[in-house]
């Protein structure tokens, strides 16, 4: 079997006695964007974190293009080569609120690559535009919308160019048109530079949209690891609960429909003649 | 319990037990710091002659720290001149001649009065700032966001701040120190029978060049401290505001002590030294 591009073997992490996660296992191929998904708490943050080596795992290791990048014996400083091809956006967006949002995306572009003034001018309008912000160069983070702050952040840290990018719920501060934006973003990335995307959310919607893969995280395991169709087709009830409620809140009325329609159990009744008849007891 | 003894007995132990083990912890937590601000104190200088690629961080923290602190230094040292000069007349009272006023005074003044307050003064605007500046980007989850970016912390934001204070510290207490002399040349013309002709002359009488400089050069670590604490009790607060509120506290709090205690070492060792 080929060695697949980032690798989540075994990861646990603690806080006290609060037990965050257990055995985690992911694998992620090149140029694949895999969403993770699961309750609030659960601790997806807490698996990105690990990923970019801001905290150590207690257990289990990460392994990157065959190379074990975090493991609970890894001291950090060896992690800075890697660190500088992975991309982060965070939940809070963590903009450096002493700067302009020009400056905010000016400074890494500055002090770790080799362009001119002139094209870092260019790049950040440029990232500016792809988020759809234009004209904000000047503003503080302070002055900024939830939504407005968490696309900087992007913006800030895709200018980097990096292989592989993780987002901490990008869509979640963010109106449906504005979601879809950033989807498209997403998937625009993969197309062009190949860039291999982690996405943690609770947008089910914007999951099936641009996964290739979803990943279900539940007391502090991965109990699920497949396809949108797969996840769809799942029996296990609480994912079904999970996608279902979700559904609802997300999905556009047509599908809504569909999907009552599909559960009207007389009309399951009339398709299938054989079924028993409704009886007396039934509610 | 059958055997009363026994209980005792037990019962002695195990609180010596607990006694032991809360001595080894508190040991144990005071070394860590020890550790964590000895790494600090290491990365921060290593990177010190990294200053010339970002020179313009490092003037910024400059003129927050010297230029602005100004005023406030500047208050305080006209009070402390006057009072020295208003202290000393009255520990004289009819047992030292008043020509040997300014001598006391200046002598206070330079090797203590004006080194320490400046230094007091200082940290209560700057170690507080620092450590709710590094609190609240921790908080706020902006120390992660340079690490993702592969922005080192400790280059663009400590660093600029210690050598601010190492080389703001000095000049501020040269300019402390001239306005507490003036501050005690007021008070002592208009509160004090003592002409300025007087004065002056007991102010150079015994007039130390090295006492001045020493008392100058050791700001610089008293500089140092302030940076130092204030860096520390960020990075170590816990998040959220109440967290940067703590670590504020500590910050001024410690680095007040650490300055006591250092100026007494300097203090100490001069003096061995001299004689
Ligand atoms: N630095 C930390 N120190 C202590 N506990 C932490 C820390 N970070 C996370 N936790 C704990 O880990 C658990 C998971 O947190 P995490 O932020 O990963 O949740 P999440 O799945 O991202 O939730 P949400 O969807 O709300 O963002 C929580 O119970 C939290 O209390
Ligand atoms: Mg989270």
């Amino acid at each position: 079997m080929e060695e697949s591009f980032l690798k989540i073997e075994h990861l646990k992490k603690h806080f006290g006695s609060n037990q965050v996660l257990i055995d985690v296992n992911i694998d992620i191929n090149k140029g694949e964007i895999v969403s993770i998904i699961g309750q609030s708490g659960h601790g997806k943050s807490v698996i990105l974190k690990n990923i970019m080596g801001l905290m150590l795992p207690d257990g289990g290791r990460i392994i990157f293009e065959g190379e074990v990048i975090s493991s609970p014996t890894k001291r950090s400083e060896e992690y800075e080569q890697v660190r500088k091809r992975f991309g982060m956006l965070f939940q809070g967006a963590a903009l450096f609120d002493s700067m302009t949002v020009g400056e905010n995306i000016a400074f890494p572009l500055r002090e770790r690559t080799s362009m001119s003034e002139e094209e870092i001018n260019k790049t950040i309008v440029d990232v500016l535009a792809m988020v759809g912000l234009h004209g904000i160069e000047e503003v503080m983070p302070a002055e900024l919308s939830g939504g407005m702050r968490s696309r900087v952040g992007l913006a800030r840290a895709i200018a980097m160019k990096p292989e592989v990018m993780l987002y901490d719920e990008p869509t979640s501060a963010l109106d449906p048109i504005m979601s879809d934006k950033i989807n498209d973003l997403i998937t625009d990335l993969r197309n062009k530079l190949n860039m291999t995307s982690i996405i943690v959310t609770h947008d089910i919607a914007s999951a099936y949209k641009v996964s290739d893969k979803i990943a279900m995280l539940h007391d502090g395991k991965i109990i699920f690891h497949g396809t949108p169709g797969e996840i769809r087709a799942s029996r296990n009830p609480y994912i079904q609960q999970f996608i279902r409620g979700q559904r609802k809140m997300y999905y556009a009325v047509e599908d809504e429909k569909t999907y009552e329609e599909q559960v009207d159990l007389d009309k399951i009744r009339a398709q299938t003649p054989w079924a028993p008849k409704r009886s007396k007891f039934d509610g | 319990m059958k055997n009363p003894g026994l209980a005792l007995v037990t019962n002695i132990l195990i609180n010596a037990g607990k006694l032991f083990y809360g001595i080894v912890d508190v040991i144990g937590i005071f070394l860590r710091h020890v550790k964590y601000i000895s790494d600090l104190i290491y990365n921060t200088i290593i990177r010190v002659p990294l200053l010339v690629k970002n020179v313009n961080l490092t003037t910024h923290q400059m003129y927050i720290i010297g230029v602005e602190s100004l005023p406030l230094v500047a208050v305080t040292s006209v009070f402390v001149g006057g009072e020295a000069v208003i202290q000393a007349n009255f520990q004289f009272a009819g047992m030292v001649p008043l020509r040997y006023l300014g001598y006391a005074v200046s002598k206070s003044l330079v090797t203590e009065l004006c080194p320490v307050l400046t230094a007091f003064v200082v940290s209560s605007r700057i170690s507080t700032a620092i450590a709710a500046e590094i609190g609240s980007m921790k908080t706020s989850e902006q120390l992660d966001a340079m690490t993702c970016l592969s922005l080192d912390s400790f280059r663009y934001l400590i660093m600029p701040k210690f050598v601010a204070c190492v080389l703001m510290l000095p000049v501020l207490v040269i300019f402390s120190e001239l306005i507490a002399f003036i501050g005690s040349i007021i008070t002592a013309m208009f509160f004090i029978d003592v002409s300025l002709y007087v004065y002056l002359t007991g102010l150079k009488l015994f007039f130390s060049l090295p006492d001045m400089i020493i008392g100058i050069l050791k700001t610089t670590v008293f500089g140092a401290i302030i940076a130092i604490t204030g860096a520390h009790f960020g990075f170590q607060s816990r998040k959220g505001a109440q967290g940067v509120g703590e670590a504020t506290t500590r910050a001024v709090m410690f680095s007040a002590v650490l300055i006591l205690f250092f100026d007494f070492m300097i203090a100490f060792f001069v003096l061995k030294a001299k004689f």
